[in-house]
């Protein structure tokens, strides 16, 4: 790491602090997510693998963050817990104001329910569901009338330009067709957080584009979004790149910062 | 996820398999099908013996006083048989003593009864009639009716007419198109005239109880019957079942006494009653009873193993699934009710089928058996609740499993 790198990221880490307030205490409203300190250990039969180690990141709402790294960095173990799916080994992680690394198991999956959207690298559809109702099944768990859940899906499919496409079933569909359905699953409860496990990482790069407009689309209309990616030209598309190294946050720039910092390097 | 979502989901799975589906179901639908059809078959036959039976062969009512009983409950002992046969005969005499003792209300009738063959001068052999040398009132406690002319009267029956009232098939058989009024029937070479023709009755295990011949006792009936060997029995109907009690009461204080016995010892006669006469199918009903528990149960335990097992595999091979719905939101809790639903669906369409197949045991066992059986409702339902049951009890262990899969784990396996 440069010693330009570091000061960035040991600024943006302290002024960090200041803003969202001291461990314990709620942040302020201004943020979707703020983590202090967060680590994930994994217990492999006596050796303990670190995944993350003690992760500081904040989030505001409307913000488009990007995490990078290199592989087993730890960006798919910080996803999950940043999408409820797990919970940090230690440190806090509050959510919408409400503190998740507390929570147990049913109140998890209501927040993962109500509070967010999460797009995966290989889609996650249901094989045998069409895209119709692929997209219902967010709101069948949140307790929703058939006869909403229909339109609310319908919507969804609609704002990926998937209307035409509503009885197909996956497998009638192309992979970026498919990524948009489960886009749309995912934005069809109003989550507060889109996450993306590298969404474009089983797509061809004019698809990878194609996506890319659909989440660049969903970020300025106001989604706040974090997605993981291998590419810097993908990551070029965030207004904010977070870089992890071994466990821990690198660095966490604006994206004018990231590209300069990367010219520089190369 | 609310129910009718859940059986959605669950019908949607088991037409993706069928195939597999019907395998799981075999246990249940085994089970079902015995529950059905034995119940229907003890249902059927309860109806028949208790209701049929009882009333067309023992009257409603009623006792006869009898020597030994004429139904044996299971074997007799060779001591019994012995003592039955050192037993005083019942005469007539003892009937009229009867007649005498019994309170107001009650009727009364003696009977004797044996096979011969009839002849007419249309036709001199065939199937043998049930020939009955009755009191007039032996109409009236067995619920006897004519179809065409009139039974005796009292007169008829203390003068010794000899009359005879036929059975319907009797009649049609030894009058094949004729008028059988007015004319003549010979029973042991012994003429009667035919004054009345009974109501087909139809015929118990399968025992016709339209050959018959019934005639005055103090006609010439009562040398066709052998009645100077001893009558059959003593028919008894009481008005109510008080009246019953006192006249049976009565009978035995008469039959004790001409009977000389001292205050220590037993009756050596009986009572005949519907219930005495049951006793036999109360004991089949029992062994009945027990295999309508014991195999449905066998094939409900095997249904519920293999229900599980299947159950498992599903939740195994749907692993990822159950982490996608974990991902979008599912509770333990709708996880869990998912795939216990779906056991149930899929055990309690294991039970209409076994419902169905039921039915139709049911109906050839009726068909090519003498046994008479009908579908009782309740086991119906009984069936469904009990195809529910298997599939929830058979489920909590598989969709539990499922529910407590880890997300993140379940999402990476394929
Ligand atoms: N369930 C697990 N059990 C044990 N170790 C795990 C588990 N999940 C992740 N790890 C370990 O944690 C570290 C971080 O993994 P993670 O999947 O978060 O990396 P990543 O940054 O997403 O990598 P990639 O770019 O390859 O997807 C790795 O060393 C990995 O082996
Ligand atoms: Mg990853």
């Amino acid at each position: 790491m440069s010693l330009i790198e570091q000061q960035i990221a040991m600024s943006t880490t302290a002024e960090r602090q200041v803003v969202t307030g001291a461990p314990g205490a709620a942040p302020s409203a201004d943020w979707v997510i703020v983590t202090r300190g967060i680590t994930r250990d994994y217990d492999m039969g006596g050796e303990v693998v670190h995944a993350l180690r003690g992760v500081e990141i904040a989030v505001r709402r409307n913000e488009y963050v990007a995490i990078m790294g290199p592989s087993g960095s730890g960006k798919s173990t910080l996803m999950n817990l940043i999408g409820c799916l797990d919970t940090p080994s230690a440190g806090e992680y509050w959510l919408n104001g409400e503190l998740v690394s507390r929570m147990a198991d049913d109140e998890l999956a209501r927040v993962r329910n109500r509070e967010i959207g999460f797009v995966f690298q290989t889609f996650n559809l249901l094989p045998r569901a069409t895209a119709q109702q692929n997209v219902e099944l967010p709101l069948v768990y949140a307790g929703v009338s058939a006869a909403e859940r229909k339109a609310r899906a319908k919507e969804a499919l609609e704002r990926v330009q998937l209307g035409d496409r509503r009885d197909h079933r996956p497998n009638e569909l192309s992979g970026g067709q498919r990524q948009r359905v489960a886009i749309a699953r995912a934005l069809v409860n109003r989550p507060a957080i889109l996450l993306a496990d590298e969404p474009t990482g089983n797509l061809d790069s004019t698809t990878s584009e194609e996506i890319m407009r659909v989440f660049e689309g969903l970020a300025s209309s106001g989604q706040t979004v974090i997605m993981v990616t291998h590419e810097p030209d993908i990551a070029a598309h965030a207004r904010r790149v977070v870089v992890l190294r071994d466990g821990r946050i690198s660095s966490d720039e604006t994206r004018e910062t990231f590209l300069a910092t990367l010219n520089a390097r190369v | 996820m609310s129910l009718i979502d859940a059986i959605r989901l669950a019908l949607t799975q088991i037409r993706v398999q069928k195939l597999k589906s019907f395998f799981t179901l075999l246990g249940v639908t085994i089970g079902v099908m015995f529950l059905i059809a034995v119940v229907s078959i003890v249902n059927g036959m309860s109806k028949y013996v208790e209701e049929d039976f009882a009333a067309k062969f023992l009257g409603v009512n009623t006792f006869t006083l009898r020597r030994f009983p004429n139904f044996q409950n299971g074997n007799v002992t060779e001591a019994t048989w012995r003592e039955w046969q050192r037993r005083p005969v019942i005469t007539s005499e003892d009937a009229d003593a009867i007649r005498e003792a019994l309170p107001t209300g009650a009727h009364w009738a003696m009977q004797d009864m044996r096979y011969a063959t009839p002849a007419s001068q249309y036709r001199n052999s065939g199937p043998q009639a049930m020939v009955a040398a009755v009191s007039a009132e032996y109409f009236l406690i067995k619920n006897l009716e004519v179809e065409r002319g009139r039974v005796f009267t009292e007169q008829e029956e203390q003068i010794g007419q000899p009359v005879v009232v036929l059975g319907s098939e009797t009649a049609e058989t030894y009058f094949p198109n004729i008028d059988p009024l007015g004319k003549e029937i010979r029973l042991e070479g012994l003429p009667f005239r035919v004054i009345g023709v009974l109501k087909k009755q139809g015929s118990t295990f399968g025992i016709s109880l339209d050959r018959q011949a019934i005639g005055p006792f103090h006609s010439d009936m009562r040398r066709v019957t052998h009645a100077r060997m001893g009558i059959d029995g003593v028919l008894v109907q009481g008005s109510d079942v008080g009246n019953l009690q006192d006249s049976e009461e009565a009978a035995r204080e008469v039959m004790r006494r001409r009977h000389h016995l001292r205050p220590a010892d037993p009756d050596n006669f009986m009572f005949e009653t519907s219930e005495s006469a049951l006793g036999f199918w109360q004991g089949i009903k029992q062994v009945l009873v027990i295999g309508g528990i014991v195999l449905p149960a066998i094939g409900l335990v095997v249904g519920a193993i293999v229900i599980m097992n299947i159950m498992l595999v599903a939740v195994a091979d749907r692993t990822r699934e159950i982490g996608i719905r974990k991902a979008l939101g599912a509770r333990r809790r709708d996880i869990m009710w998912q795939f216990l639903v779906e056991s149930a669906t899929l055990s309690i369409f294991g039970a209409i089928l076994g419902i169905a197949l039921g039915f139709g045991l049911s109906a050839l066992i009726k068909s090519v058996t003498p046994l008479p059986s009908s579908v009782a409702l309740w086991s119906i339902v009984v069936s469904v609740f009990l195809g529910a049951g298997v599939g929830i009890i058979a489920g909590i262990y598989p969709a539990s499993r499922a529910s407590r899969l880890d997300p993140i784990l379940a999402l990476r396996s394929d």
